[in-house]
């Protein structure tokens, strides 16, 4: 029986077992490709979208089971209309092979709603999970406090 | 002195000729441009094989695999930088397998010679051996090569399209083209009248220019500063598409499990799996079983319900019998002595010795986006998307696995979700077009879990060393280092090409005996277990990602027995043999203020010579209630010439963290043939709040352009050891650290 699944304010028909994992969902069915596989454990933070505003592991969330809209990448703004973190993402020249920025975005993302300006030990907190082979983690911590006002 | 050069018209994308004189000149023939392997649509011109121009703009080709260090930013800004592109004008394309973009500088790491202070002479010594690349047809991304094979040929191209252009311009007004100038992609007239490239790229491909001349550097517009990424943007809204991003029509998603002790299957059972939800289709790859389906994750569920008896290693099954076999290698004759300077094997009158044994485990590669790739096989032939760092031996690889002849065979390089050398491999391409060749017509994305990925790696080798010093009147007066270990090289030179050239593995010994430190009595010697058949393979730094730690501890414990201060010590050693390496140094003494630091802290301190960069690095520790903190690391580099600071800074930073993710917590061991780590949760690296606040600096004293996607990850791992022992007064010999010390998290 088809699932129905609220992505970015639109909503789909998901001929799917309910077991399967959000990431797969919007990967393979959906070819919103920008939340990213990196571990299926929730270990390195690359699936993190957010449900209801709350930074979930897609990996560990089926399809059954999520509890609301869901947001990812591509919900959150577009190369030609982005937003304010993803502006402040680029003018730090975060990204190097950018294969974890998208969980780290939406990650980012989650911690300012709820937090708008968050001290380095929420940072800390908040951007652990989020794992970075590059070792971009001192720009991400400087375009989040850019696009919270505290630059300087 | 001005670094204009006039470069003769036939060899323009090759290098500078006229400029390296006759060396060059007795290979003249490996020299002459390779056939364009660019196949314009008919409203589109290429002028060379890096210039593509349409009705909407101008395209340049980047044929080096962008796996996060930049490359393609500033292989572009060197073309665009004589074309007289606006940066924001600028697309770039990696374009296609093809000879015409075998890497010239890759072979000249082999010239011989020293490694630092090259002269004229000895880097056109190079340059000629790097020709090599072309017949070899190596289109390869490694070694740090990319700006110093793409710094004069670019530009090169770039001049060279830009003096087409003007001719055409020229030919329509009928005047001197030295009448013309150039500005954001279009030819200026005398009268101020303005072409656009897009116009004239027609009728620009008749006038090759008879000589191109190179723009002082203190003209340029792009080169020297920082570039905003062309990749930013993409990576920063989820649009950057990767191999395991592309969705070709009636795309069909596996997964596979092959040997997790590198040998062949006995049997195995799919009953389960067969009836399993999405499953289409169970490939029996003789070696391995994979699992087409309509969903990666149904795959793999599928992969996993298979029950499958694995032959036994080719190797021995602990991690102990492994490193008896490579501390065996100390008693054959060494395969390298690269390095033997005085009298090693005496020691000087009144001098003091001291030695060590010191050991690093193998590692993983552990690029965030786990291997994959796609294939598609028709009639027509195949087609294949991979991230790879190596497309033409993909595409023979390939062709081989499908039974096509080459020409069948198209290969989509994409970006790359993180190479470190792991992407320099055929495996993963080649598994993709033997799943898809069960599968014609349909193209199949074969996916690797995170334990496949980890489990089938070609490790970076564990390796011992055997170090013997002696210092005299506070200074150095004897080195002699050993090192064991498989040879990394041999493995993969064989795997790309079937064969590994003859001689001693100088990548096996690299950071050891070609470091710039003046001391009279000086040895090093490798020695190969060669009968070991771990896999391993091209990590971050290679060679230089074991030896810089050796030998920038082992130094750090000869100042120590010197009673000198570990930093001074390296300086006057450094200072009598290679200034720049020097300046490194006392860069970082300037910007971390050493001697001086704050109470409750540590200092080390390294400087590591490799891929053409010194690299010096301080690292500060710190005790904290969760366990020791790295609170800050100040790095400086000479490259010769700074092309884009903003992507240096990004690659010293990040080849410092994967350094210090290896040298904290990176291990793989092995137990019953097996790899015993699977995912990040037991080999983990460095995460943000561990991280620490890093300062860099850039020289460009030093003669010739060096590389930077390597060099900052050997010199992490001594500093931090060295940090350690300041702190606390115990010396670390054995990697990775956290055995010993704990970290916070």
């Amino acid at each position: 029986m088809p699932t129905t699944l609220t992505v970015n304010g639109t909503a789909h028909e998901i001929d799917l077992p309910a077991e399967v994992p959000l990431l797969w969902v919007l990967r393979d069915a959906l070819h919103l490709t920008g939340t990213k596989f990196g571990c299926g454990v929730a270990a390195c933070g690359a699936c993190t979208v957010q449900i209801d505003g709350e930074a979930v592991r897609s990996c560990q969330v089926a399809l059954g089971d999520v509890w609301g809209d869901v947001t990812t990448i591509e919900g959150l703004g577009t190369p030609a209309a982005l937003s304010k973190l993803q502006q402040a993402w680029i003018d730090h020249q975060v990204a190097q092979c950018g294969y974890c920025q998208s969980g780290q975005i939406m990650q980012a993302a989650a911690l300012l709603a709820e937090t708008p300006q968050p001290d380095d030990a929420a940072i800390d907190a908040a951007m652990a999970g989020n794992l970075c082979r590059c070792g971009t983690y001192p720009r991400i911590r400087a375009a989040i406090r850019a696009a919270a006002g505290m630059e300087g | 002195m001005s670094r204009l050069g006039t470069i003769a018209r036939r060899s323009f994308l090759f290098g500078s000729v006229a400029i390296a004189g006759g060396v060059a000149l007795g290979v003249w023939y490996l020299r002459s441009p390779g056939t364009n392997p660019l196949r314009p649509e008919p409203d589109e011109t290429t002028l060379n094989p890096f210039v593509l121009i349409d009705g909407n703009g101008v395209t340049l080709i980047a044929p080096r695999a962008e796996m996060g260090q930049g490359t393609q930013t500033t292989w572009a800004a060197l073309i665009a930088e004589e074309m007289d592109l606006a940066w924001d004008q600028v697309q770039v394309l990696h374009g296609p397998p093809a000879q015409a973009y075998y890497n010239s500088a890759l072979m000249a790491e082999n010239a011989p010679g020293p490694a630092y202070g090259k002269s004229a002479f000895q880097h056109a010594v190079g340059e000629a051996l790097g020709t090599l690349g072309k017949p070899l047809r190596m289109q390869v991304t490694g070694g740090s090569t990319a700006m110093k094979d793409g710094f004069e040929r670019m530009r090169a191209a770039g001049a060279a399209a830009r003096e087409m252009l003007k001719a055409a311009a020229a030919a329509r007004l009928d005047t001197d083209p030295g009448l013309l100038t150039t500005e954001n992609g279009a030819v200026i007239g005398p009268d101020g009248q303005r072409f656009p490239y897009t116009e004239l790229a027609e009728e620009a491909r008749g006038h090759a220019p008879r000589e191109v001349l190179l723009r002082d550097p203190s003209e340029w517009n792009l080169l020297g500063k920082p570039l905003p990424r062309l990749d930013m943007v993409r990576k920063a809204t989820g649009t950057a598409q990767y191999s395991i991003d592309v969705r070709p029509e009636g795309l069909r998603f596996a997964a596979l499990r092959m040997s997790p002790r590198r040998a062949g299957m006995l049997r195995f059972d799919a009953e389960a799996a067969e009836q399993m939800a999405g499953v289409e289709k169970i490939v029996d790859l003789g070696d391995g079983v994979a699992v087409i389906a309509t969903n990666t994750w149904l795959a793999q569920q599928a992969v996993d319900a298979i029950e499958i008896d694995w032959a036994p290693a080719p190797y021995p099954e602990t991690t102990d019998a492994i490193l008896a076999e490579i501390e065996a290698a100390f008693d054959r004759a060494p395969d390298s002595t690269l390095l033997d300077r005085g009298d090693p094997d005496s020691l000087p009158d009144g001098a003091s010795e001291i030695s060590a044994e010191y050991r690093v485990p193998f590692l993983a590669h552990a690029t965030m986006e786990p291997l994959n790739a796609t294939a598609h096989v028709t009639a027509e032939g195949l087609k294949i998307w991979s991230g790879n760092q190596l497309p033409t031996f993909t595409r023979s690889a390939c062709a081989d696995a499908a039974g096509l002849p080459e020409r069948r065979v198209t290969v989509h390089t994409t970006l790359m979700g993180g190479g470190f050398g792991r992407r320099g491999e055929l495996d993963f391409s080649v598994l993709a077009t033997r799943v898809a060749a069960a599968l014609p017509g349909t193209p199949v994305m074969t996916t690797w879990s995170r334990e496949e990925d980890m489990r089938r790696d070609f490790y970076r080798p564990a390796a011992i060393a055997r170090m013997r010093g002696a210092v005299k009147d506070g200074e150095a007066v004897l080195f002699d280092a050993a090192v064991a270990a498989p040879s990394t090289a041999r493995q993969a030179l064989e795997r790309w090409m079937g064969f590994a050239p003859p001689g001693p593995d100088k990548v096996h010994v690299e950071g050891l005996w070609n470091q710039p430190y003046a001391i009279p009595n000086a040895r090093a010697r490798g020695h190969i277990a060669p009968e070991l058949k771990v896999p391993v393979g091209f990590w971050r730094s290679v060679g230089n990602s074991y030896n810089g730690f050796f030998h920038e501890s082992f130094l750090d414990e000869m100042a120590h027995a010197a009673g000198a201060d570990p930093l001074a010590f390296r300086i006057a050693l450094a200072d009598r043999a290679w200034r720049p390496a020097a300046r490194v140094l006392e860069a970082v003494r300037e910007m971390s203020g050493w001697p001086e630091k704050p109470e409750g802290t540590g200092r080390g301190v390294a400087m590591c010579f490799s891929f053409g960069t010194p690299v010096a690095c301080v690292i500060e520790v710190a005790e904290s209630d969760g366990g020791i903190r790295i609170p800050r690391a100040w790095m400086a580099a000479d490259v010769g010439v700074a092309l884009d600071p903003g992507i240096l800074d990004q690659q010293l930073v990040g080849g410092l963290v994967y350094g210090l993710s290896a040298a904290i917590m990176g291990e793989i061991t092995f137990a019953d043939g097996m790899a015993e780590q699977e995912n990040f949760y037991d080999y983990d690296a460095l995460r943000l709040p561990q991280m620490p606040e890093v300062e860099t600096r850039i020289l460009e004293t030093q003669r010739w352009i060096s590389g930077i996607g390597e060099p900052g990850t050997p010199p992490a791992a001594p500093a931090l050891a060295n940090a350690l022992f300041d702190l606390t007064g115990t010396r670390h010999r054995t990697l990775p650290l956290n055995r010993a010390v704990s970290f916070a998290a």
